[in-house]
């Protein structure tokens, strides 16, 4: 009888696995096929290797990895500090720092778009003669937009949250303060020294959702008028379609390479400590020797 | 290195912590901070370390008021109730953390770490992370790392609590010996009223964030001088009896000289011991045993009274024979002073 249930389970997990797969396979393999089997030419890579060649790839992958780079430093360094504050200091604020982030999930990118760009509008209107005008200029600095960075940041808050609040929930971040201030840190080394570093995996995590994110954002950068990687590859899609699907699946193998990255970054605390390395080493010359 | 605590208050919400503790504990001994949960022992211990400020009086450390040190410039090692050694770092880098926050040099750490650990007895141990050692090793490393920077004070926060029993026996007699080869003064929080007797020299008793008392554990033990030490201390029987208010009290038909309180009169419980007890066979007597446990060398008796009570007593095995469940017997106390305790109604 077990054994019947226990076959009806694995037979259900092959078929759910198989559907999923089809879900996500089925159309990989299409947009694949569609890159390299161009009607009247057969199988060719063209669409690849056109790719670095195409008129602002490299510009707009850039930018949107800068933009990632500076939306993660930004994301990290405001939930860092006001998550551990809120576990520390004021354990009942955290309700209130979890609504605030997720609150990012019901407002959507077309809403929050249209709210930056009212501001946008309205801002150098009636600032015009004050210093900052400037300001709104700058942040809409075409090479660099910070404003797409704040906008960023405000959606990759609830990934972000969600990723480091399991890992302090997996450490307990007092005790660690507590222990490492008994031990002479101060208390900005505690943070430093001794909650940081066990957080490695959150803080890796938290950075991949929010580069995911970043990589695949379209809506604001468009209806801001800026041209960050998705834009691009819409834009490109309408004159050559080969290519720009070619470049989603590149940016798909991409993410997915930046995922293993990550996580690779985020599990490197099992590693063989360096001091048993170095001792395991010379202990092998004498056996050597020996024989 | 003397601590002293100096009419200390704190208030957590509506909840007194610390309500007027005054407590010292004297150069290189291990005093016991021992209560219920809830009594204040680990926000006084708190307190010393620097994790917690009093709302009104003082911590002194050799006479000088610490309270407003911070936490990292207090001379106190201190090992926690849970296991607080950093995950990431391997157990010679645990005990070097200090060092290296003091900015002792990479060669000097190591030997240090390595011969803090050999005290402890885990100098195998030094490449292991925390995940890879068991409780009673993480909490050794904990002590190890707590002492290495050659504290003024240990502090021990319930450090055997999460063990298990064996390994708690073990553990609490090489704090001991660890101690006292450093001399170093040492407060210990805990609720185990066994622990606290084996290890301290003193221990203080502690209840709704005041002292009880402070005291040997023998001086505890034999002459408790209030009716909660006398009872959360060790076992305790309540017998009815009538205090006369000229220092005397009537009980199993005895007179008796009263300890503390003399003045009282009218109907009090009277505190005895099991091992001050006296059961005797006897065929006219009105008390009934009514089970037996045998402890070796003394077998406990449950006795019951003719009105009902409930008395605990523990007699030489050799003697217990004759004091089968069942048997009638007479039950006799000592002629000496004992403890009474007016009742509250």
């Amino acid at each position: 009888m077990a054994r019947l249930t226990n076959r009806r389970i694995r037979w259900w997990r092959g078929a759910v696995g198989l559907i999923a797969g089809l879900y996500f396979l089925v159309p990989l393999a299409c947009s694949v096929l569609f890159t390299v089997d161009v009607p009247g030419q057969g199988f060719t890579l063209s669409s690849y290797t056109g790719i670095l060649s195409a008129s602002g790839f490299t510009s707009s992958l850039l930018l949107t990895l800068e933009l990632a780079a500076a939306t993660i430093v930004l994301v990290l360094g405001l939930l860092v500090p006001a998550l551990l504050a809120a576990r520390l200091g004021a354990p009942r604020l955290r309700p209130l720092l979890e609504v605030v982030c997720s609150l990012p999930l019901v407002v959507p990118s077309v809403a929050l778009v249209a709210g930056y760009s009212g501001v946008l509008r309205w801002g150098p209107q009636y600032l015009s003669r004050t210093p900052l005008f400037q300001t709104f200029v700058a942040v809409q600095n075409a090479s660099f937009p910070v404003v797409l960075v704040l906008a960023y940041t405000v959606m990759s808050l609830p990934l972000a949250y969600r990723a480091l609040d399991a890992g302090l929930r997996a450490v307990d971040v007092r005790t660690l303060m507590e222990a490492a201030r008994s031990c002479g840190a101060s208390p900005v080394r505690a943070v430093f020294q001794a909650v940081l570093p066990n957080l490695r995996g959150a803080l890796m995590n938290a950075s991949f959702l929010t580069l995911a994110l970043v990589l695949g954002e379209y809506t604001v950068g468009a209806l801001l008028g800026f041209r960050p990687f998705a834009v691009w590859i819409v834009g490109i899609g309408g004159s050559q379609a080969q290519l720009s699907v070619a470049v989603s699946v590149l940016s798909l193998l991409l993410t997915w390479a930046l995922l293993l990255v990550f996580a690779a970054a985020g599990r490197s605390r099992t590693r063989i400590p360096r001091r048993a390395r170095a001792k395991a080493a010379p202990a092998l010359v004498p056996q050597e020797s020996a024989s | 290195m003397t601590v002293e605590f100096r009419s200390l208050h704190k208030s957590f919400g509506a909840t007194k912590a610390l309500d007027g503790l005054d407590l010292t504990a004297h150069q290189g001994e291990l005093l016991a901070l021992l209560g219920p949960s809830g009594c204040g022992k680990t926000t006084a211990l708190r307190m010393l370390a620097g994790f917690e400020h009093p709302d009104s009086g003082q911590v002194l450390v050799d006479g000088e008021d610490i309270s407003e040190v911070p936490a990292h410039r207090r001379d106190a090692g201190m090992v926690f109730q849970s296991y607080s050694l950093f995950p990431h770092l391997t157990a010679a880098d645990n005990v070097a953390f200090g060092l290296r926050m003091r900015k002792v040099g990479a060669a000097e750490r190591r030997a240090r770490a390595a011969e803090l650990l050999e005290l402890v007895g885990l100098p195998q141990h030094a490449d292991r992370y925390p995940h890879q050692m068991s409780g009673g090793q993480q909490q050794r490393v904990a002590l190890a790392r707590a002492l290495a920077l050659r504290p003024k004070v240990l502090l021990l926060d319930e450090p055997l609590s999460a063990l298990d029993a064996k390994v708690r026996v073990q553990l609490r007699e090489e704090i001991r010996r660890l101690q006292q080869e450093l001399a170093i003064t040492t407060v210990f929080v805990t609720h185990d009223q066994e622990e606290a007797l084996s290890t301290a020299d003193r221990v203080a008793v502690m209840r709704d964030g005041r002292l009880e008392q402070c005291a040997s554990p023998a001086e505890l033990y034999d002459t408790p001088s209030t009716a909660f030490v006398a009872e959360f201390v060790g076992t305790m029987n309540r017998l009815p009896g009538r205090a006369t208010g000229d220092g005397t009290v009537e009980v199993l038909g005895q007179r008796l000289p009263v300890r503390g309180a003399a003045d009282t009169s009218g109907a009090v419980d009277v505190l005895v011991r099991p091992e001050a007890v006296d059961a005797t066979a006897d065929e006219d007597g009105s008390a009934r045993v009514t089970a037996t446990a045998f402890h070796g060398a003394v077998t406990r008796l449950t006795v019951t009274l003719a009105d009902g009570t409930t008395v605990k007593a523990d007699i030489p095995s050799h003697r217990a024979s004759d004091l089968a469940a069942g048997a009638a017997a007479t039950v006799t106390l000592p002629e000496r002073p004992v403890l009474i305790e007016a009742h509250a109604a």
